[in-house]
């Protein structure tokens, strides 16, 4: 027998003890008026004595998993056991229906608490993302110190691979990551920030109804192009445009650049930027736009001086979240702005991004405990702590500006 | 809806029975009752027609308005008031589905026209709406809007002396003069809708549309509004729109009797009130429907 063929098993008991509830309701309801309709007795005698048997099971599994390894022999034990548990408690879930039993408000609470553990589920894995990282972190900070990592200008994750190797010594200065990083989030923003918020303001202020519902599913098709193509978009189409044109002028463009990666992610982040900044500016009351019309403004003044200044708090929040967006994006960079650990400023030399490297790092056959793949964990801790931060304060700015017009 | 056999048998009385429950293009023929001219006309309305999206929801109005004159506009609920209104600044220009027909003279010129320029016709023709509306800014920049994207003010002492004579006339200086740059939306209501009516005033409109401007407001707020459209009627026009029959009879000249969309009665204010022509009138008034 298999855990397969016993949770089969208790599948199939579970319907006959719905039918056994249900049966044993409907007649008892003959004479007396019941609390709760039929099927709720049925309901919570499955999912009561299925719930029990399955927890027992869990349980089990765990504790053989990480505690007793010898208790795999005696599978054939847990099986009988989840099955008798499964009988008792159908037996004594059965004894109680009666007219008065609140089979109805017991069966809510049960669904209640699976909703909570299912709520819970999503912050317990944030939170146990979050510890594993740390504690890795934690070992590479064992060897590396974390002020040479978060200030050490040069990135070289190299290790020796035997004591007398020479010239291989890592650095692990994250500096340069960083500073591409933000260079390629700042050349991307500088492309979506505008775009994406002169769009919104057609969109919301300027397109006619019609116009709207065409234009507006259009450029959230641009959100759900797949970053991979985006990539090699940067790789095929844009990156050779822009070393192109640079020659032309006799500028010397790397034919992997921080340029051609940031102007492609912009492109992506546009249609994120847009309808947020579309959404906040719908929320600027009407009566707002009236008040302003009214005294005779027109139509660009009133978008100036009356909705951009109240709808401000809100897109300077759904900006932060672009950002972070840019910080976190991984493909585009990996295919256009290279590899190369530059500190540099220059949006035409070849850069590298946090994410990048955190894929180099992991890509292929590694060891979990040697700094170079455990400087991974710390690059991805710090992004996680900007981008957590960036959110936290988005997040908080637009929901206070929601406030101020509810 | 209404009972017919408390109403007394009329002159000119249009059979309402049959009115009251009909949709707007079943009063085509209603002729408005009461003289809708003046002598001195300032505003003359000639057979406006408004639709949204087809729907036709003022039918055939005209109306003539005097100087220094204060016109109530009474109707039930949706029976295009507001519509009416909007019409006479062309905010219903910012609404997409709505057509205007007809013409609207104002000192001559029909602003109806496509060719109206209407942003110094919305300076002349200033409006307070229902909803006090103050924008998220401080009390002087509030007032001082308008005037600054007119240009009126040369520097900032004249500017100045804009935004307190405007909050002077509204009858709010006294209580802001402290707190002039704090948020305008921090205000009561009741100083909101005179910060609102300051704002409007400081463009130095000639005529203003008033859309129920104190149904938002206490009793208090609103008799101290009445006070000021009784001050402000030496130097404007106005037009009000208004749910209560007390209001339109203290502040009003002349009160105009809307119904789906139809101007049915027009008429000095203690007449249209004491003795109605129209049965529609009568019943509105005397609290039948509405
Ligand atoms: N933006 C709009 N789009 C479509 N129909 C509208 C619009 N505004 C008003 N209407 C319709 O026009 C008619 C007149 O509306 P209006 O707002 O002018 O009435 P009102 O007399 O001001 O009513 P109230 O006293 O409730 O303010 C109503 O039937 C309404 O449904
Ligand atoms: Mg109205």
């Amino acid at each position: 027998m298999s855990i397969t063929s016993i949770l089969l098993i208790i599948g199939l008991f579970s319907i006959s003890g719905y039918y056994a509830g249900l049966k044993k309701s409907l007649v008892l309801r003959e004479n007396k008026k019941f609390h709760s309709a039929p099927i709720y007795h049925g309901a919570l005698l499955a999912i009561n004595s299925s719930l029990s048997s399955i927890f027992f099971i869990i349980s089990w599994l765990i504790i053989e998993k990480n505690f007793y390894t010898d208790l795999e022999s005696f599978r054939n034990i847990l099986y009988i056991i989840s099955i008798i548990i499964f009988l008792t408690v159908s037996l004594l879930t059965f004894k109680k229906i009666k007219h008065d039993f609140q089979a109805r408000d017991n069966l809510e609470k049960i669904i209640q608490y699976f909703l909570l553990v299912c709520s819970l589920l999503a912050i317990l894995v944030t939170i146990g993302i979050f510890l594993s990282v740390i504690f890795e972190s934690n070992k590479f900070f064992g060897v590396i110190s974390i002020t040479e990592f978060l200030f050490g200008t040069h990135w070289s994750p190299q290790m020796p691979i035997r004591e007398d190797q020479a010239g291989s010594s890592g650095a692990f200065g994250a500096v340069p990551l960083f500073a591409g990083t933000f260079l390629i989030a700042f050349i991307s923003m500088c492309i979506a920030g505008p775009i994406g918020l002169m769009s919104a303001i057609y969109l919301s202020e300027y397109a006619s109804k019609k116009t709207r519902s065409i234009v507006k599913p259009l450029t959230e098709i641009l959100a759900g192009i797949p970053t991979v193509v985006y990539g090699f978009f940067a790789v095929v189409v844009v990156a050779p445009f822009i070393r192109n044109t640079g020659s032309n002028f006799g500028i010397e463009i790397a034919s992997e650049s921080a340029l051609a990666a940031g102007l492609v992610m912009g492109i992506m982040i546009i249609p994120f930027v847009s309808s947020i900044s579309d959404d906040v500016i719908n929320s600027v009351p009407q009566n707002l736009k009236n008040g302003s019309l009214g005294v005779g403004a027109t139509k660009s003044e009133t978008i100036k001086k009356v909705i951009i200044p109240a709808a401000l708090p809100g897109i300077i929040g759904g900006l932060l979240l672009a950002v972070s967006r840019a910080i976190g994006e991984t493909m585009i960079v990996v295919m256009a702005a290279g590899m190369s650990a530059n500190l540099t400023a220059n949006p035409f030399e070849a850069v590298t991004t946090v994410t990048v490297q955190i894929v180099v790092l992991l890509v292929g056959d590694q060891e979990f405990d040697s700094p170079k793949t455990l400087a991974a964990f710390a690059l991805g801790l710090v992004l996680f702590i900007i981008t957590l931060i960036l959110n936290y304060i988005a997040l908080h700015v637009v929901r206070k500006y929601r406030e101020q017009y509810e | 809806m209404y009972n017919t056999d408390v109403m007394n048998d009329n002159k000119n009385i249009i059979d309402s029975d049959d009115l009251i429950s009909q949709t707007p293009s079943k009063l085509d023929n209603a002729k408005t009752v009461g003289n809708i001219h003046v002598e001195d006309p300032r505003i003359i309305a000639k057979n406006i027609n408004v639709y949204y999206d087809n729907k036709i929801a003022i039918n055939n109005v005209s109306i003539d308005i005097g100087k220094n004159e204060v016109l109530a506009m009474i109707g039930p609920s949706g029976c295009g008031k507001s519509t009416f209104l909007r019409c006479f600044n062309r905010m219903n220009d910012t609404i997409e589905s709505c057509i205007v027909e007809g013409e609207l003279y104002l000192d001559n010129e029909n602003i109806l026209d496509k060719k109206t320029d209407v942003v110094p016709l919305r300076a002349k023709v200033g409006m307070v709406f229902q909803k006090p509306n103050p924008f998220p800014k401080s009390v002087y920049d509030n007032v001082a809007y308008g005037p600054k994207i007119h240009g009126m003010a040369k520097n900032k002492i004249e500017l100045d002396e804009i935004v307190i004579k405007s909050l002077e006339k509204a009858g709010l200086y006294e209580e802001v003069k402290d707190r002039l740059d704090t948020p305008g939306t921090s205000l009561s209501g009741g100083q909101q809708q005179r910060l609102c009516i300051a704002r409007t005033i400081a463009v130095n409109p000639e005529v203003i549309l008033m859309d129920e401007p104190c149904s938002a407001l206490d009793p208090i707020a609103t008799a101290r509004i009445e006070e000021l459209i009784y001050e402000l009627k030496e130097n404007f026009t106005i037009i009000i729109v208004t749910h209560s029959m007390q209001q339109a009879a203290r502040v009003s000249q002349r009160t105009a009797y809307f119904h789906l969309g139809s101007l049915i009665e027009v008429g000095s204010t203690d007449k249209i009130f004491t003795t109605p022509q129209h049965k529609l009138t009568e019943s509105y008034i005397t609290g039948r429907f509405g």
